[in-house]
């Protein structure tokens, strides 16, 4: 068995001091070795991840991994998945790459419900370029793009997720981290497209502790039906991502359907296939 | 030399393309060679459609301008094309759309006749057009009972009521004592022969003049062995193909210049990550949306120059289907043997031009990338001699497998030092040595016409075909580079030696291969270039060819 320990590697960690990346980092390790004492074999795991302070967690993690570029981290999901569906696949991205630069992306995973997990490392601030306000920074962030307030109202990925198809839709906070670690273990073993959209407060950038800690509650998950769409909608309004006193956590929606690499593949495996008879191919071309 | 060239033309929605295809194999059947042109404006009902079928005794890849017979649908091909037509050429008119000199029948009567729907008038041309070339009736009824999908029977009972109606064959066509070879598409021949190499997935968003790739693949997935993916864009398609290719799939795309263009950010993620991928890039007339269903080869300079930093790539331009498939081949092999992506540079001419294909099948065949002997910890960037790492995939139950687009480490992890940094450009710099060297061993340059000629015409890809017939007619050399990138100055060099002009054709306005070779020292007397989408006929060319020499 694999130790938390043995999780992780020789790179230098370089997130900020207090930064929220250390709590899904040590909740990931912790899911994947839990994961793996229920029977997961950790070297068919593959974790995707984009461009920001969250991406350096596949330099931090001892599994196969897939450092991709920004905004693009469901696309090599897929590719992964498609071409060899026997393997976990696992992605982790920036609320810049999921809902800003990649988010055609992440709303068609949904659609499709691809048999992954998806984890967003939202800070709801662009840290690794030094603060400028993102797709889910409250209305009137001060960032360094937009010092007179932005503009624009924030994204509710979690209704987007709802109304895009995902079957699981969840979410975190970094400083919950059992809550996180279940969340995680629950969306892998879901069969489907699962999300979790974690907050994540910028030590740095946007210090959102205080903020989080006055308003998170744990979802009750007996007294809420989470395979009741309309339900998961009522609890994803309670906060908009800057307006709203209470903010739930947990799991929001899961059901079943049948996933895309079922339907698409109908069995077959990719990296296994051989190429067919082009000759008999051919005689049809006379 | 016998020999026949038809038009045929209509508008869109009347079944040009199929009908033309259908002239093209039963003249296949009956022993010619054959080249088809198709022509069709970006639209899904009326506006003009033409295919031209150009039948000969010996190999041909490239059409004329002047036709044989011209087969009318409508009044506008009469009036487009009968320019084009031959001395005793002859025109099969429908009666009650068009007037011509010539033979008209009224197509539609004779499909109301038999209750036949309205696109069935181009049976009824197609009987009418074999009685007049005088195909015996069981190759028109075996040819029918082969291409058409629906109501095989009444497509037959239309074809043979106008095939009756025609008293005299005026254009008798001989029948040659040659086999039949398949005809296959230039996007046809590519698909194939990434199978041939081992194509395990295809994955595409629909662009003109590549979208029968994904088309032709899909149809056929489960003959092949092959996986067919339609993401949401083609950024989508790009980097799905690169994670199928970290787990272990040879992976192709395919896509026109502006799809590419939304690629380019991860071709050199493909760069960086040492990568494999096949991209297939068919040109159409640019800038922008351009001219979206014809030809041109305006994207030479972007393809080889395309993505940040500096990326290892191959990049093959075919020239006729043989080719297309053999590189097609080569490429998929090339792009997993060195882990880089790998280019097959077609064009709206090649791709969905059709050829009489005798490739040899088996000159190509999947090659196996380096892999992991599974010994040690694995490092996927491992820093070797010739510059390949081994290659291993997740599911190995002892590699952890790193990939990353980043800077990185032999593991693949992140670094920003300076002696790792420039380790790993001098890593992938021994393997574009490595990668020079390897190519050597193919024949990158071809030559055709006279070899001892002092005057060449130097061209590339779907261009090839009219200049190797302009050349026999005049006594020139031809010569074409297959390999575009890394560009193979040295066998480029020794087929240019001698030569006094050089006169460079191509299909774009500024002479793409022409400043590409002057980079190495190559100078080009001359240039022809073709910027209308169209391209060069073998008798336009000749006649360009002539006023550039005289």
């Amino acid at each position: 068995m694999t130790t938390v320990k043995e999780l992780g590697t020789y790179a230098q960690n370089t997130w900020c001091p207090g930064c929220g990346n250390f709590g899904i980092l040590a909740s990931i390790k912790k899911a994947l070795a839990d994961l793996e004492e229920d029977g997961l074999d950790l070297n068919k795991v593959a974790i995707v991840s984009g461009i920001g302070c969250h991406a350096k967690i596949v330099d931090y993690i001892n599994i196969n991994t897939f450092y991709s570029i920004h905004g693009r981290v469901p696309p090599p999901m897929t590719g992964i998945k498609l071409a060899n569906p026997d393997l976990t696949v696992i992605g982790h991205a920036g609320d810049g790459d999921a809902y800003g630069e990649g988010i055609e992306h992440l709303i068609f995973s949904a659609k499709r419900n691809i048999d992954m997990t998806f984890i967003v490392h939202n800070n709801r601030v662009y840290g690794l370029t030094t603060g400028q306000f993102t797709p889910t920074s409250p209305p009137d962030f001060k960032g360094r793009s937009t010092p007179g307030g932005s503009p624009e109202d924030p994204l509710n990925p979690i209704e987007l997720m709802l109304s895009s198809g995902a079957t699981f839709v969840a979410r975190g906070y970094t400083k919950n981290m059992t809550h996180l670690q279940s969340l995680i273990k629950t969306a892998v073993n879901h069969k489907g497209f699962s999300f979790i959209d974690v907050l994540q407060p910028c030590f740095t950038f946007f210090n959102t502790y205080d903020y989080y800690n006055e308003r998170v509650y744990e979802i009750d998950q007996r007294d809420h039906d989470a395979s009741d769409k309309k339900s998961a909608f009522f609890k994803a309004e309670e906060w908009a991502y800057g307006v709203g006193e209470r903010i739930p956590i947990g799991i929001f929606y899961q059901v079943n359907k049948p996933t895309y690499e079922e339907k698409l593949l109908a069995g077959r495996v990719p990296v296994q296939l051989t190429p067919g008879d082009i000759r008999s191919v051919l005689e049809k071309h006379i | 030399m016998k020999e026949i060239s038809i038009l045929i033309g209509g508008k869109a929605g009347d079944g040009i393309r199929q009908a033309g295809h259908i002239i093209a194999r039963l003249l296949n059947r009956i022993g010619y060679r054959i080249f088809f042109y198709d022509d069709y404006p970006s639209l899904i009902r009326g506006g003009h459609n033409f295919s031209i079928i150009r039948a000969s005794e010996k190999r041909i890849v490239a059409h004329k301008e002047t036709v044989d017979i011209i087969v009318a649908l409508n009044q506008d091909t009469v009036d487009k094309h009968k320019h084009q037509l031959n001395d005793g050429g002859l025109i099969l008119y429908d009666s009650k759309k068009s007037d011509a000199q010539g033979i008209g029948f009224d197509f539609m009567e004779m499909v109301k006749e038999l209750d036949g729907k309205p696109i069935m008038r181009n049976t009824a041309a197609i009987g009418a057009l074999a009685g007049v070339i005088n195909i015996e009736w069981s190759v028109l009824e075996k040819v029918i009972t082969d291409a058409v999908e629906h109501e095989i029977d009444l497509n037959l009972k239309i074809a043979r009521q106008a095939y009756d109606r025609v008293e005299t064959p005026l254009k008798p066509v001989p029948k040659l004592n040659q086999k039949p070879l398949p005809l296959v598409s230039g996007n046809e021949a590519i698909s194939l022969g990434a199978v041939k190499a081992g194509l395990n997935m295809y994955i595409a968003y629909p662009m003109t003049p590549a979208s029968a790739i994904l088309h032709y693949l899909a149809a056929n997935e489960s003959e092949l062995g092959v996986v067919t993916v339609h993401p949401e864009s083609e950024i989508g398609v790009v980097l799905m193909a690169l994670g199928a290719a970290y787990a272990g799939a040879r992976t192709m795309i395919g896509t026109s210049g502006g799809g590419f263009a939304l690629m380019n950010e991860a071709l050199s993620l493909a760069g960086q990550g040492e990568l494999p991928i096949v991209i297939v890039e068919a040109q159409r007339p640019g800038p922008s949306t351009g001219v979206p269903t014809y030809t041109a080869q305006g994207d030479l300079g972007f393809v080889v120059h395309a993505g940040h930093g500096d990326i290892l790539r191959v990049v093959l331009a075919p020239g006729d289907a043989e080719e297309a498939f053999y590189t097609a081949g080569l490429a998929m092999n090339l792009a997993w043997k060195f882990q880089i992506p790998a280019f097959v540079l077609s064009d709206k001419h090649l791709s969905e031009s059709i050829f009489s294909f005798g490739g040899d099948l088996d000159k190509i065949k999947p090659e196996k990338p380096l892999l992991w002997n599974n010994q040690g910890e694995y490092k996927r960037y491992l820093d070797t001699q010739n510059g390949i790492s081994p290659i291993a995939f997740p599911g190995n139950p002892s590699a952890i497998i790193k990939a990353t687009s980043y800077e990185h480490d032999e593991k693949g992890i992140t670094t920003e030092e300076p002696e790792a940094i420039a380790q790993m450009q001098r890593k992938r710099q021994r393997k574009r040595h490595t990668l020079i060297d390897e190519l050597k061993q193919y024949e990158t340059v071809k030559v055709y016409g006279n070899p001892d000629s002092k005057t060449v015409l130097l061209c590339w890809g779907s261009t090839t075909g009219a200049c190797i017939e302009v050349a026999d007619a005049l006594d020139l050399k031809v010569v074409q580079p297959l390999l575009l990138e890394p560009m193979p100055v040295e066998a480029l060099k020794k087929a240019l030696f001698g030569a006094d002009k050089i006169i460079d054709v191509e299909v774009n306005a500024t002479g793409q291969l022409a400043k590409l070779v002057s980079a190495h020292g190559i100078c080009i007397d001359d240039m022809i270039l073709r910027f209308d989408g169209r391209p060069f006929t073998v008798d336009v060319l000749l006649d360009n060819v002539k006023e550039v020499l005289s």
